[in-house]
């Protein structure tokens, strides 16, 4: 059931556009030859989706390290559950936020009434980054915090113990011990990002899209389904490469993946 | 530490707050707030596009949620029995499922079902040859649901096999050797032991469905479901309308998530 629609879209890949739309049968290596027609697609997508899981990482982690390690026990698991729920609810509402608060009427108007000038947010690559950073933070915040949990408090009094100044600590023995929650986070997020559609489309504007906007163009609006079909082949690609070499690089230091459960 | 954690939280809700502060908004114009009132909830109730599209995906919602409840929960049963090797095939599937952006689901889906239909609907005419029209099937609420269906069963199997692996696996022997038969044991040992998660499955499965734009902008035909509703709607412009059916969506997601929630966490601190 998961698998065969896969296969069916790699047959696809070689096929070409019917003639009302769709597909029909054939068999080249057109469509591939084809992909630098959308080279923009997959460029914003390879840089802006790095850029996004790092930039989730760097705000999650702080926040992650806060709830299980200094949070108060008694206010522990219901900060927990005001990460989790907004993950929950729907992206397109809150990606509609963003363009309510940077759009024109917004933020800028703020700005320019403390005399900053005139700034352009929404449809610009800032707007998506923000957009992702606000969809996808509870997805890096989770794992992290698992791994956080686990790690053995003792660890930390006996670095304090022997006399390691905090930051020391901090850097040889918990974002180590760390690492795992922080490889599945950024694995989690990664991947969700190289398929984004819904963010580009609404803050980008049309002027930053991703593959996944290209893949709705192509199989809504020109309904080039063989062309699309080769797209969605080099993305599931570039997706498996990626995540192949970005596994094989944390396994040497990360050791295995805490398992990931979201409720 | 404690500043950053308040910057952060006030990051996650100011934005969700504005936009339910400014459905209340008494002005016309989408930014100014001039005075509260509900206005814009009657206009976006009376608005005949919305509660169709609301009709819909409460129908799709309700629908493939019960569905994959049923499926999911049988099942999480039946992998239990399931061991080594293929245990381990099944339970990436169910991951990969859960991990696949849901564009990808919905291309794969829509392709797969299209030739599908173009398989099976030459047969359904030659079938029905003397019938004036034949049956044929074709992109709408069926392939919504069945879309939906199998991608939040993968959600209840991992909820539901979770509250497996936390019962006491004794109390199924006990009942064994008292004599239960083995649906008996299931309805009156297991059954009432799991039944949180599978309540909090079907909870999360139905805001799953209800929320999801991705699937169903490719899936639905020519259905319309509040998301798909919203997001054409955006395209025209921001309006204080959009705004309250955006903040009733946000309204049904919280209050199905904490009764999930709860659910969950009462039955946990019990056992």
């Amino acid at each position: 059931m998961l698998v065969l629609p896969l296969i069916v879209v790699f047959v696809f890949s070689f096929g070409e556009r019917g003639p009302a739309g769709g597909y029909a049968p054939a068999f080249s290596f057109d469509n591939f030859l084809n992909l630098g027609a959308r080279w923009a697609a997959f460029k914003n997508t390879m840089v802006l989706a790095p850029i996004g899981t790092l930039a989730c990482l760097l705000i999650a982690y702080p926040l992650a390290y806060f709830l299980a390690v200094r949070a108060s026990p008694k206010w522990q698991t219901m900060l927990l559950i005001l990460v989790i729920v907004p993950f929950w609810t729907s992206i397109l509402i809150r990606s509609y936020a963003w363009i309510f608060l940077l759009g024109g009427k917004g933020l800028p108007s703020l700005i320019a009434a403390m005399g900053l000038g005139h700034i352009q947010l929404i449809n610009t690559p800032f707007a998506v980054l923000v957009g992702i950073v606000y969809g996808y933070l509870p997805l890096m915040v989770f794992p992290i915090y698992v791994s956080l949990e686990r790690l053995d408090k003792r660890l930390l009094e006996a670095a304090s113990d022997l006399g390691a100044p905090p930051m020391n600590t901090f850097l040889t023995v918990t974002l180590p011990l760390s690492m795992p929650g922080v490889a599945t986070g950024c694995m989690l997020v990664f991947i969700l990002l190289m398929g984004e559609f819904l963010i580009p489309a609404m803050l980008g504007g049309g002027k930053v899209f991703f593959v996944g906007n290209a893949l709705v163009d192509l199989f809504v609006q020109s309904r080039n389904w063989a062309f699309g079909s080769a797209v969605a082949v080099a993305l599931v690609l570039v997706m498996l490469i990626t995540v192949t070499a970005y596994m094989r690089f944390t396994r040497r230091w990360a050791g295995g993946r805490d398992d990931i459960s979201l409720m | 530490m404690r500043l950053y954690a308040l910057a952060v939280y006030l990051f996650l809700y100011v934005p969700i707050g504005i936009i339910v502060l400014f459905s209340f908004n008494a002005g016309k114009a989408a930014s100014q707030l001039q005075g509260l009132s509900v206005q814009w909830y009657g206009k976006a109730l009376s608005n005949t596009f919305v509660v169709e599209a609301f009709q819909n995906s409460l129908v799709v919602a309700l629908t493939s949620s019960i569905l994959a409840t049923v499926f999911g929960t049988m099942a999480a049963l039946a992998l239990q029995s399931v061991k080594g090797k293929s245990r381990a095939l099944f339970d990436a599937m169910i991951y990969i499922a859960v991990m696949v952006p849901g564009i990808v689901i919905g291309i794969a889906t829509l392709i797969a079902m299209v030739t599908l239909f173009d398989l099976v609907n030459p047969a359904l005419k030659a079938l029905f040859a003397g019938a004036a029209n034949a049956p044929q099937l074709g992109l709408g609420y069926g392939s919504l649901i069945a879309a939906h269906g199998l991608f939040s069963m993968s959600l209840v199997i991992i909820i539901v096999r979770a509250r497996i692996s936390g019962m006491d696996r004794s109390l199924i022997e006990a009942s064994a050797d008292l004599g239960a038969t083995p649906w008996g044991t299931f309805r009156q040992v297991t059954l009432p032991q799991i039944a949180p998660g599978i309540l909090a499955g079907f909870l999360l499965a139905f805001t799953f469905s209800f929320d999801d734009f991705i699937i169903a902008f490719f899936v639905a035909g020519s259905n319309t479901t509040l998301p798909i509703y919203v997001f054409s709607s955006i395209r025209r412009g921001v309006t204080p309308e959009i705004n309250a059916i955006g903040s009733m969506v946000l309204a049904v997601s919280l209050c199905l998530l904490i009764a999930a929630q709860s659910i969950l966490r009462r039955k946990a601190d019990k056992s």
